[in-house]
């Protein structure tokens, strides 16, 4: 398998805060790879310097095809508000004559299962809505590498499910390469095929894990696996370095308890 | 539809108390001639063809006054909010011209531009200009990075920033300064009328009735054509903001 991006030593400081201190990996075309750090500790950072939005300090970020595509974590600060939302979801397309702009849109606002609300403005949507235009805008721009900075934090834990299930649906249909932060554990478990754990301020690559599950995910089965458990303990271990307070295993077992509870009611 | 009644009963009350002043015996006779008065006048006045062309005259100064002042001040104030060099660089030369009174400039006006339409105008669109450069201006210093994050993700360079993303952001605000310098503008071109220049318009008409025959129900028709004009502008104008720009 081909790499879609490849991260080479990169670090960068602002002022003098150094808030990623050397990073090196890679992303396989058409992998899920999900990162996952402390708060704080630069992941935000490692985004925008893969995107362009911000030149590294150092070191080197090559992406194996044009173009990428970012949705942000604050989804309704990042959706236009005077385009509709079919007008929000053509934006990237600009280039593109009118008709085939209409039909990629009207293409990933149906992906997202947004075809009814094409014509609505975004602040006319609900918060787990406006997250899905955000990405159906994201899908349309057939992007090369996907990235998503804590794309579900801020919607209610159903939205977050279904949102979840909508992106592992779409990458596979469309054979998307993704990247995604999150601060979930859990949700990184169960999107990634990969998992590049960050330590605290410099963010350093403590781990690079491969997920030992198929690649069809379902939020309860999945969710009580034993290799989905085992992992999500792993990375709750390593992101706790230094901090031997919380009993993994124990907090795992409650875990497990409480989603069956919630499964079975 | 209860702030309308109040509004109405305003209005009413208002009337009410202008009609027993303008027929009290403190103020002198013709003076202050009541609405009865008044408003007979005005049907009378709005079937003058001469009176017409005073308020057409009035109107369409009014309104390429206010054109011109958008189509230089959004273009600069976009410019000064963009480009911080620019913006330090014209600070102090906007600092000393902005609380100059447009009125205080009659008179060089007339001297440079003469007793046309033009000196009107021109002193009309200097008032009308700093409401909208400062909302132009204050609009995208409010103007959310994340926005143009989002677009500059998506190859849009920077001409297309700020066309496609400063400018229509911006856009409410800046309708909000147009509305506040239709208004300015109106005081000024109806003043200019009123002191000198331009041989016809409103301010003239108000002029003329006064010094003329001293006809005080004139000079309040031409008051209270004047203020509908304000008012209509203004509701327009917001009205044009709801439609539009609804967020
Ligand atoms: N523009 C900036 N200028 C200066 N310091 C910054 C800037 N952006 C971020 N930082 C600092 O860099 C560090 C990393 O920030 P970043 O937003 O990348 O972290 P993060 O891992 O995304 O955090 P969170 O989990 O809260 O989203 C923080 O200490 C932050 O204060
Ligand atoms: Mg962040």
């Amino acid at each position: 398998m081909s790499n879609m991006l490849e991260v080479a030593d990169l670090g960068h400081t602002y002022g003098d805060h150094e808030a990623i201190g050397g990073l090196t990996f890679t992303v396989r075309a058409g992998e899920l790879v999900c990162v996952v750090g402390p708060s704080g500790c630069g992941k935000s950072t490692l985004l925008r310097t893969i995107s362009g939005l911000v030149a590294p300090s150092r070191g080197d970020v090559s992406l194996n095809g044009s173009h990428l595509a970012v949705v942000f974590q604050d989804y309704s600060r990042s959706l236009f508000p005077w385009l509709s939302v079919q007008g929000n979801v053509e934006f990237p397309l600009r280039s593109l004559p009118r008709a085939e702009r209409r039909a990629r849109a009207a293409e990933a606002l149906e992906w997202v299962g947004l075809s009814g609300a094409a014509r609505k403005r975004p602040w006319q949507l609900s918060g787990g809505m406006q997250q899905r235009v955000a990405i159906a805008r994201a899908l349309a721009y057939r992007p090369a590498l996907l990235l998503m900075d804590e794309p579900f934090a801020s919607v209610d834990a159903q939205t977050r499910f279904e949102l979840e299930d909508l992106l592992l649906r779409v990458r596979r249909e469309h054979d998307t390469t993704v990247l995604v932060v999150t601060h979930d554990i859990d949700e990184s478990v169960y999107l990634g095929d990969r998992i590049l754990v960050l330590s605290g301020s410099p963010a350093r690559l403590v781990a690079d894990l491969e997920v030992p599950l198929p690649a069809e995910r379902d939020q309860v089965t999945t969710r009580t696996d034993e290799g989905f458990v085992a992992l999500r303990s792993k990375v709750a271990r390593l992101l706790n370095v230094g901090k031997p307070a919380l009993d993994v295993e124990k907090w795992a077992a409650a875990e497990r308890e409480s989603l069956s509870e919630t499964v079975s009611s | 539809m209860r702030a309308f009644t109040r509004g109405l009963l305003g209005i009413a009350g208002f009337l009410v108390l202008w009609e027993l002043l303008g027929r009290s015996p403190l103020l002198p006779a013709d003076a202050l001639p009541p609405p009865s008065v008044v408003f007979g006048e005005l049907v009378t006045q709005l079937t003058s063809p001469e009176f017409i062309s005073h308020v057409v005259a009035t109107v369409l100064a009014l309104l390429i006054a206010i054109v011109i002042a958008i189509a230089i001040a959004v273009p600069s104030g976009l410019v000064l909010g963009s480009i911080p060099a620019v913006r330090h660089a014209t600070r102090a030369v906007i600092e000393f011209l902005r609380p100059i009174p447009s009125v205080a400039l009659i008179p060089l006006a007339l001297v440079m531009l003469g007793f046309g339409p033009e000196t009107k105008i021109t002193l009309a669109v200097y008032a009308a200009l700093w409401p909208i450069l400062f909302n132009t201006i204050y609009a995208l210093d409010e103007l959310d990075p994340l926005l143009v994050d989002t677009a500059r993700v998506f190859g849009t360079g920077r001409l297309g920033v700020l066309f496609l993303v400063a400018l229509p952001s911006a856009l409410p605000f800046v309708l909000t300064g147009i509305r506040l310098a239709a208004t300015t503008a109106l005081i000024v071109m109806v003043s200019v009328e009123l002191m000198a220049g331009s041989q016809i318009g409103l301010g003239y008409f108000i002029m003329e009735a006064r010094s003329g025959p001293g006809r005080m129900d004139q000079v309040l028709v031409g008051t209270v054509v004047a203020g509908a004009i304000g008012v209509l502008l203004n509701n327009g104008l917001e009205r044009v903001r709801r439609r539009w720009v609804a967020w």
